[in-house]
Parts: C-alpha cells; sequence; structure tokens
C-alpha cells in the first residue's frame, strides 16, 4: 500500500446547504413564506404562533412544522387552532436539519401564504442549519437577560429578524430593552427588531404587517 | 452537541472521496475551521474519535486549521481580522461589512492508503 494525499475542499455543510437551497426555490416559486422560528426553549415561539394563527387566518393560509426533541404538545396546540402542524420528534437531536424538512415536502399544500418551522430550543446548534428559510426570527425573552445576543452572536448575526419577547415583564427583572437592541444590532445592523407581548398583545400587528410586506416582497421577486 | 452531526457529513465525504480513490484507509485528516463557523474543535475531535471507531479511518488522525474571522469594510476598504463579532467598521462605521474567512467547516485534504 502506498501512501496519498488527496485535496477536498467539501464543505461540511454543503449537503444541509444543497437541500435547503432547493427548498428555498421551491416554496419561493409556490409563493409560499418560510420562516425558521429559533430561541432558547421557554422564549414563547409556540405562544408566538398561536397568536399569528389568530391574525393571519383566515385571510392568510399558514402551516407549522414544529421541531422538539419529544412530545406532540407543540403541534397539538397548533392544530387546535385550525392550522396544519407536522411535528419532527428528533428523538435527541438539537436543532433540526434540511433534510428533516425535505422529508415532509410531499405532505405540505402548495398554496401556503406562510409555513412557521419552530426549530428546538436551542440558541446554539440551530444557527448552522439552514432549512430553506426566507427569514430567520430569533427570539429572546425577557427572563433570559438582555445581555444574550452578545453571549451568543451565530443565531444573532445569522437572523434577519429579532422578538424581544415576554416585555410585560421588564419591570421586575429590570430587562434594558435599549441595551439589549444596541447590543443585538452591534453584531448584526441589519436586524429587524420588534417587542413583543403574549400578555397585553402588544408588537403582534407590526410583526404581522413585516410578515405581510415581506410576502409580498418575495412574491414580487418571483413575478 | 451538533459537532456529532457534522462528523456524521464528514464521514460520509470521507468515505466517498476514499471509495472513489479505492483507498483501504484513510490514516490523517485536515479540516478548516472559521472561528465563526459556532462550531468548538475541542468538541469536534471528541466527536471525531467516537466516530471513527470500525471505520476504515478508524487509525486516523484529525488535524484542525483554525479560520480567523476576517471582514472587509465595502465602503472604505478596510480590511480586519476581529476577535469581537462587533460588525461595525472601525475605522468609518460602516455597515457594510463583507465576512472573507472565519465561517469555514471544509474537509480540506486527507492521507489515503491505496
Amino acid at each position: 500500500m502506498k501512501k496519498k494525499e488527496v485535496r477536498v475542499m467539501q464543505d461540511l455543510l454543503g449537503s444541509n446547504r444543497k437541500i435547503a437551497d432547493t427548498l428555498r426555490t421551491e416554496f419561493s416559486a409556490r409563493g409560499t413564506l418560510i420562516i425558521n422560528l429559533v430561541s432558547s426553549p421557554g422564549a414563547g415561539k409556540t405562544t408566538l404562533l398561536e397568536y399569528l394563527a389568530d391574525q393571519l387566518t383566515p385571510k392568510y393560509k399558514m402551516a407549522v412544522i414544529e421541531g422538539d426533541i419529544e412530545t406532540e404538545r407543540d403541534a397539538d396546540r397548533i392544530r387546535a387552532k385550525g392550522i396544519p402542524a407536522w411535528q419532527i420528534m428528533t428523538g435527541g437531536a438539537c436543532h433540526l436539519e434540511a433534510k428533516m424538512i425535505g422529508k415532509l415536502y410531499t405532505e405540505i399544500p402548495t398554496d401556503l401564504d406562510f409555513l412557521f418551522i419552530e426549530n428546538v430550543g436551542n440558541l446554539v446548534c440551530t444557527a448552522g442549519f439552514d432549512l430553506g428559510e426566507n427569514i430567520r426570527l430569533v427570539l429572546l425573552s425577557t427572563p433570559e437577560g438582555d445581555d444574550k445576543p452578545k453571549k451568543y452572536p451565530n443565531i444573532f448575526v445569522t437572523s434577519q429578524c429579532l422578538i424581544i419577547s415576554k416585555v410585560d415583564l421588564v419591570p421586575p427583572l429590570s430587562f434594558d430593552i435599549a441595551y439589549a437592541q444596541k447590543e443585538a444590532l452591534e453584531i448584526n445592523p441589519k436586524l429587524k427588531i420588534f417587542t413583543t407581548s403574549a400578555q397585553t398583545g402588544a408588537g403582534i400587528d407590526e410583526l404581522v404587517d413585516y410578515l405581510i410586506d415581506s410576502l409580498q416582497a418575495l412574491r414580487k421577486n418571483h413575478a | 452537541m451538533h459537532e456529532l452531526s457534522l462528523i456524521a457529513n464528514l464521514f460520509e465525504i470521507m468515505e466517498k472521496e476514499a471509495r472513489g480513490k479505492k483507498a483501504k484507509k484513510i490514516t490523517r485528516v485536515r479540516l478548516q475551521v472559521g472561528l465563526f463557523s459556532g462550531v468548538v474543535s475541542d468538541l469536534l475531535k471528541t466527536a471525531f474519535d467516537i466516530y471513527k471507531e470500525d471505520t476504515m479511518a478508524s487509525e486516523s488522525q484529525l488535524e484542525i486549521e483554525e479560520i480567523p474571522l476576517k471582514i472587509r469594510c465595502q465602503d472604505c476598504g478596510t480590511e480586519v481580522i476581529k476577535d469581537d463579532f462587533v460588525f461595525i467598521c472601525s475605522k468609518c462605521g460602516s455597515h457594510n461589512l463583507q465576512t472573507l474567512s472565519g465561517t469555514e467547516l471544509f474537509l480540506e485534504k486527507m492521507d489515503l492508503l491505496i
């Protein structure tokens, strides 16, 4: 046997990116906007989706893919709103990958306006995996603290939209919204930021307008 | 701990390349890992050592070249190597920056026994 050095230069995330690009192309051609929701566990992703279901339907058609390590709980909450939902149980994996979304491709209605993907609750591992989304939306809830953007920079750098959730808890927690916004914008100056509360409904209308504008922009680009 | 998923992808690429060259064994593997790739080199090494058991790379060594985060300002042309993640040009304050390196996750090369 003889030894030979071979140069490869292949991206470890190349296969994921290829599937994600295909998904984005296919869904964009259908006029469906894909939003990948990421956050740590308990930041309010599912609650936000329940609110969006009330606001967007029946005028707009939406569906949800739920990613969790175990249980159908989140998908059941979405189905209770009359919204089609699929639960991906990762069985321990800390993030969703594009191939998991690809497996559901044929089941997803072709006339959707919005496809939301609720990722596994994790601010670290989800950052590296493109799921074919048009918008990566990261939630930061006030109990997590206003210093998180620079502690977990990858997820904030790769997102287009930041929601600071549970702002009704700002007074008891001394969460500094301006500081969190400043920190987030320093690492990602293009980030679109909203502040929301599921208790008061604050900020939801602005977010809905942003999603509808993004959908219209997508359709204009693919007209 | 998404390093194990990445190592699984790495082995798919490695084994396909090695089979294509009709290799018997893989003895050395070299990765390029950007410091802003979101991956921890030590965890990659641990995941690699777990995964390589009973594969054609079971006796291989993993080497990692870490690549610094380098950005270029599109407005004033300044290029800097960053040790923080503040994406604002330190010279002119512009937000219009291009990442030149630091996000890599590449299998660069490997040694095969053929």
